[in-house]
């Protein structure tokens, strides 16, 4: 098993990559990229030949309108749809070789918000949070430490034996943001991580995410509300219409 | 280890119907499985007690006087498998009858004459084997002076095979309430699985390996299972106290039976193997789900 760990893990980019100065070679670097990605349903394409590259330490907007194929890009990414077409490396890994086995490993490097926020319901918000650290096999003492760490960041320290479906909606999306930080993740992916709630919810989820940002994590957030968001973040934006890629452009505040 | 089982116990609280109908449900299996062991325990310790092993009292002709005795004794002991031969006058078999019928001891004061019979009381190695004791006896029998010889014949060797037959179908019913108390461990992992079916999906993509979501179903059934198996025993312990005092009340005066409970060690596997086949349940209902 710790071999499986190892051969997944890659080391923690540490600097901040500054998204303007990006050029060819920092490309040849990238954490997460897809060649010709296609996802069908069925009869229906939820996305067809994407073909990208993320660098270490980006911050990417998924932007379209609903049905556009930014939720399913997220779930190829951390396999939990596989792709019909193409390939996806992360880190110079080829996802479509992951063995059942290894998978586990691989998703431990990913922080996954949900769009539904995915709480178990009957778990306190401190379980929900330490879930992730305790799938890693983390020692009890350094597993409350970190949750009640990443807790008070995402204020929800007094609610830490709350359970979740006594939460507001804007609480549970920062218990979200809580689970999908805590392990130190190398990559958030996160879909649609304000979409239901206030401005001033939002804006506590993105300063959330920021902080990790400046620390080196690369981060996907999928939206289709993006004005607010790239009011506070410099990234770069990819924009998906019907399953295809139309523009990857940066932008800068 | 104390840490994952309070988060089981936990979790077995939040699906509390489910477990306790699986709780109760293996307990009577368990139950009718201990209650079949009771009774071949009590009932092998009350046959040792009747079984006359290599006994047999072989009883003399009217005629025969003491005399005789060298005689009939060196001619019992050539027939061979003959351990020990003890003379019972039939003074002395009337003072021992008077004896174990003490509350009719008065009427033997009314006989003019003892009817009893000089007798004696062979034993032999043959232990178990009871055709052997039969061919003995029979030798016996066709002996001078000797009126008729008692072995347990026709009644011991009938209380045998029906013994034999009620463990055979013991044994067969044991097996069958195993299995259910198995299958219905089984099932209700399938249940339990599928009510948390997202639970496990979200743990499944935060990380979790098929191990770490595995344990605890493991940890709930062998919990299932040793609960069900403590309620059956206690179940039977107390049917077990009322009935035994019941039947020493109402036998105690005529025979000897010495009932006991299940042996320590008999309890110990009970216990064990109700924990096993909760955690062989699990086992076998995730390798299916889980492959």
């Amino acid at each position: 098993m710790k071999r499986a760990e190892k051969d997944v893990r890659c080391s923690r980019p540490h600097r901040v990559l500054p998204t303007m100065e990006m050029n060819l070679d920092t490309r040849k670097n990238a954490i997460i990229r897809l060649f010709n990605v296609t996802k069908r349903y069925g009869a229906k394409l939820a996305l067809r030949n994407v073909s990208l590259e993320i660098l270490p330490g980006e911050f990417v907007f998924i932007s379209g309108p609903s049905g556009a194929g930014k939720s399913t890009l997220l779930k190829v990414l951390y396999l939990a749809e596989k792709v019909s077409d193409g390939q996806i490396l992360i880190d110079g890994m080829n996802l479509a070789r992951v063995s059942a086995s290894s998978l586990p490993f691989l998703r431990r490097r990913f922080g996954m918000i949900f769009q539904d926020f995915k709480l178990i319901p009957t778990r306190t918000v401190f379980d929900n949070v330490a879930l992730v650290l305790e799938v890693a096999g983390k020692k009890p003492s350094f597993i409350r430490r970190k949750v009640m760490h990443v807790l008070r960041i995402t204020g929800m320290e007094t609610k830490a034996h709350a359970l979740p479906p006594t939460l507001s909606g804007g609480e549970q999306q920062r218990v979200a943001v809580a689970r999908a930080v805590v392990g130190d993740p190398e990559i958030i992916l996160a879909d649609e991580p304000t979409g239901s709630l206030d401005q001033a919810s939002a804006r506590r989820v993105l300063e959330i995410l920021l902080a990790y940002h400046k620390k080196g994590v690369t981060i996907l957030v999928a939206s289709h509300h993006l004005q607010q968001l790239q009011t506070m973040v410099r990234g770069r934006t990819v924009v998906l219409e019907k399953g295809e890629l139309r523009m990857s452009a940066l932008k800068c505040l | 280890m104390i840490r994952p089982l309070k988060k089981v116990l936990t979790d077995m609280g939040a699906h509390r119907f489910l477990n306790l109908i699986t709780i109760a449900t293996i307990s009577l299996s368990i139950l009718v499985v201990a209650l079949f062991l009771l009774v071949f325990e009590n009932a092998g310790r009350v046959m040792e007690t009747w079984d006359p092993g290599g006994r047999a009292m072989v009883y003399l002709v009217p005629e025969f006087s003491e005399a005789m005795l060298p005689d009939l004794t060196a001619e019992i002991d050539r027939l061979g498998d003959v351990t020990e031969i003890t003379f019972i006058p039939k003074s002395q078999a009337l003072a021992r009858l008077k004896k174990e019928m003490a509350l009719d001891a008065q009427f033997f004061d009314t006989l003019k004459e003892n009817p009893l019979p000089h007798a004696l009381d062979v034993r032999m190695n043959t232990r178990g084997d009871f055709e052997r004791v039969a061919e003995v006896a029979q030798k016996i029998q066709a002996l001078d002076m000797v009126e008729s010889v008692e072995y347990g014949q026709g009644w011991l060797a009938r209380f045998l095979e029906f013994l034999r037959l009620f463990r055979l179908t013991g044994y067969i019913l044991c097996l069958l309430f195993s299995l259910i108390a198995f299958f219905i461990t089984a099932i209700t992992v399938r249940l339990v699985f599928h009510t948390r079916q997202s639970e496990i999906e979200i743990m499944r993509l935060v990380g979790a390996t098929n191990g770490f979501i595995k344990i605890p179903f493991y940890l709930t059934g062998m919990v299932q299972g040793f609960a069900g198996g403590v309620l059956g025993l206690l179940i039977l312990f107390t049917a077990y106290l009322t009935v035994s005092s019941g039947i020493s009340r109402s036998l105690g005066s005529y025979v000897y039976l010495d009932l006991r409970f299940l042996s320590a060690g008999l309890t110990g596997l009970i216990l064990g193997a109700s924990t096993f086949l909760g955690w062989f349940g699990c086992y076998l209902s995730l390798k299916q789900i889980l492959k």
